[in-house]
């Protein structure tokens, strides 16, 4: 639709890329990334090799040729705010056709996309062994397509059952206030700030942005600059395809990040970790913005002796090694095992694995690489760690240079391992047995809630003390991952997994200010509301605010004291 | 409960109350509705008690504390006690072909333990009614009451053990080195009313925890009116719902009227009038008319007024008498839009109207102003209606009347933007304190190969038709048919 139209430039960015990369992830590790070994920011400060902090100041040393000023992030966000003003977004018209040009840009630019997320997911394999070009091809392809799906259903819901979103929602008045009627409003927000992150660059980026248009927003969207490929691709297809007036790609890394953040919003969506939502919310403080924060977690596995191994196995694996290589938010993160069948669960999920990617997995083509090094030596110091390298019961294989680390299965590990206090986020499983699926809930309770839980029995009342006594953002009974895909379910997190939710209607939600509204007549005086007040008049009014009909009726005839 | 800030154990409280959620007892359904009966009972057999403490922190007259406090109480704790079951009952949502078989709900899960700070102003109702909220969510959870209705205050602190279970609901009193201490900690929803200043403090303190906040806030509410409105009956709701709303000190009190300028002159005559009808010749005298809050809120308002850009337009009222911290029922008239009682929300019984050329005039002037928690609007004219509603932003609107819309608790009542985030009352007071999860269930059958590795391009083209929905090309795919 606005194809043609001469775009408003969207932001540009004097920089240099492979500066900004360096600084932004030296800095801020996890504006996409949840940790990594060298560095890692404690109480406002940056530790190299967890020892000495580092300043800031050492850190602008590393030649610096972008310049931040360049975004004026607040004239951006007048502009936006100027459109929204003037009550172009909130036309469904408007909104309409910006999601069908997301259908389209989504359709037509199908190619380019794939290329763009396999140059992402496998940046560093393309940098480490470019002439191998053995890469998972087909893992690849069903990871961009996920991505490409997920875009492609949520316009199309949203094209479908739009007009009743945004229709009033008729509520029932009572007699305290008739004649009335009643209704809650969908309403847009205003002005939405979105943050994505790297590892579903795509898709985290524009399913938000759906929402946001959905509900009659005007949003920048801010990709992760650790995706780059994806986020230019963005910068570029957006401005060619959608309104600029009302919707803008900001890129960059932490300066840009935090000249948005400083600015006043009606909403903020991020997606990422937990430690930069704690920055995201206390910016959001600043202006009383709500926030969605969408984050991460160790999602466990619990397991009992009634589960059928076979169909466990291949679904825990596929939710596991399947899921970019363990690295997706919900990702199978560890297993809990009933002790009599612990053994018998690693014997199915060696043999899974070896049926799914052969006998020598680094050849396989379905399985993801790890997504840099850094994570790839975050990964291999959790395996080495002294309480955790004599547990590896199954894979443990790695080759830095490929980036490959192969599925690997631990047993028993210590609970105050490295590996069980962080999120694994890597093709890393360790198996836990437990004596009852008392110690398993107990274990779980006692750890920050997780973004999903998945539970596989075959007891209705191990269901029913599951869904009971544990909290999670979602709960999975059989399967891994899959709740995911059903867009009836609201996706969000709780405690350090996130606050707010969304996908179909929970994202319009999560961008809408549901306005009460009560509507009444010039009639239907009743004189008892109004001073001077007497006793028969608090009476009266009682018995209209508790609904107390007979009393009303006998106080009227004079028959109530 | 001492407030010695030394004597207050915030960590300790929060570590009582977490051991206390993590046994299970607050998620028990039967345990819930029995601290929700209690809650009912307190609130009815210590009416009287309850009415007194009311009158010795602000004056507040039998009739508003019933119907402003009281009454709010009661219904809340019958409509919970009633559709608790319903509330807390697992929605079932339906699934998808790529899931197939399975099923899908959404449930209900408390929050943990949470915080509920209240405000001065409706001490006792914004005291309990959140905790109900909490309480029907199976939340455990500590109320901090205002330090600025101390009556009350100590009235919820020696009444609430009494009849509430104090393994799982606590009340700490005290001032700010108390609300620090407990901002501090780490809760699983803070619930706070107040204002925007404060709230920010709050939410800054929640980023710390990742706790999910409900800002129950203010913000200048405005009354737009037309010339098609019905002056009399007009004036009648809107002095009820600013003078007989604890003397404008509400956060959903009418702050200002934009009046259309043929109708300005007429609606004062009208409001002045009512205010005769309503608090007598003199209201100095009457009993219906809630008093300042306390001295620095009577200096605060005497300044506003006093204000050189304010003083000469006061039309009707403006007495005031400190020692009583009484300040009349004033109305001025046309004060200019950027002096500070346009500037700042009144909370006091002053009444500025200003008056707009059109309902265009009006609106733009409403929406250059931060989101007010209501807006009301009185009119008779159905495309005025619609303009209004669709091209304002407030917490809730409501139309041809004042302050009702906060009685129907099938309304969430919440603001937005500069009035606050989330909603509360009735169902949504429930959901407030609850987390939605999501839950999908599956038996192990229904195994689909397709799903797993080696990938080849003909399990890609099924899984595609599964998640697309696309039965046709499914049956096509199973049969070979597709290519």
């Amino acid at each position: 639709m606005f194809a043609s139209a001469p775009a408003t430039p969207s932001v540009v960015l004097s920089r240099h890329p492979s500066s900004l990369l360096w600084r932004s992830t030296l800095i801020f590790p996890s504006l996409g990334f949840r940790s990594i070994p060298s560095f890692c920011w404690r109480n406002q400060q940056l530790f190299c090799n967890r020892s000495s902090p580092v300043s800031v100041q050492q850190l602008d040393g590393f030649g610096m040729d972008y310049n931040p000023e360049s975004m004026d992030a607040a004239r951006i966000v007048r502009e936006l705010r100027n459109t929204f003003r003037s009550g172009l977004t909130r036309s469904v018209e408007w909104r309409l056709m910006q999601l069908r040009s997301i259908l389209k840009l989504t359709q037509e630019r199908e190619g380019d996309i794939k290329e763009a997320l396999a140059k992402d997911g496998d940046k560093c394999s393309f940098e480490a062994f470019a002439g191998e070009g053995r890469r998972s091809i087909l893992t690849l392809l069903l990871f961009r397509s996920m991505q490409i799906f997920v875009i492609i259903s949520s316009c199309k819901l949203a094209l479908k059952e739009l007009k009743k979103w945004t229709a009033p929602q008729k509520v029932s008045t009572t007699l305290a206030t008739y004649p009335s009627t009643g209704a809650i409003i969908s309403e847009p927000l205003g002005v939405a700030l979105v943050i994505s992150a790297w590892n579903y660059p795509f898709s985290l980026s524009l399913e938000p942005v759906i929402g946001a248009i959905a509900a009659g927003n005007a949003v920048v969207l801010k990709p992760s600059e650790l995706a780059p490929a994806t986020s230019s691709l963005l910068a570029e297809l957006i401005p060619l395809y959608l309104d600029t007036s009302a919707i803008r790609v900001v890129e960059g890394g932490v300066p840009e990040t935090t000249a948005l953040l400083e600015q006043r919003w009606d909403k903020i969506f991020y997606t990422g970790n937990p430690r930069i939502a704690r920055i995201v919310m206390t910016a959001a403080a600043k202006h009383l913005t709500p926030v969605t924060l969408e984050l991460g977690g160790k999602c466990p596995v619990i397991i009992d002796a009634t589960a059928d191994l076979n169909v466990a196995a291949k679904r825990i694996a596929s939710g596991k090694w399947g899921l970019h290589g363990g690295q997706a938010c919900i990702a199978a993160d560890y297993i809990l095992a009933e002790n009599s069948i612990a053994s018998s669960l690693i014997d199915k999920l060696k043999v899974t694995i070896q049926e799914f990617y052969g006998k020598d997995p680094s050849k396989s083509s379905d399985l993801s690489r790890i997504v840099n090094t850094r994570h790839f030596c975050r990964l291999t110091e959790l395996l080495d760690d002294i309480k955790t390298s004599d547990k590896i019961v199954h894979g443990g294989e790695r080759d830095e240079k490929r980036l490959y680390i192969a599925p690997t299965i631990l047993h028993d590990v210590s609970i105050d391992s490295p590996i069980m206090a962080e999120e694994i986020f890597g093709p890393l499983l360790p198996v836990l047995t437990v004596d009852s699926i008392d110690e398993a809930l107990e274990l779980v309770n006692s750890r920050p809630k997780p973004l999903a839980l998945y539970l596989f029995t075959n007891k209705k009342d191990v269901k029913e003390k599951v869904i009971a006594e544990t909290s999670s953002g979602g709960i999975l009974i059989n399967d891994c991952f899959l709740h995911f895909t059903n867009s009836n379910l609201p996706f969000g997190g709780v405690g350090e997994s996130g606050m707010g939710a969304y996908h179909g209607k929970f994202s319009f939600d999560t961008f809408t200010h549901k306005k009460a509204l009560l509507s009444r007549s010039f009639g239907g005086e009743n004189a008892a509301r109004y001073p001077p007040y007497t006793a028969s008049k608090e009476k009266l009014v009682k018995c209209l605010l508790e609904g107390d009909y007979f009393g009303l009726v006998l106080f009227m005839l004079g028959l109530k004291s």
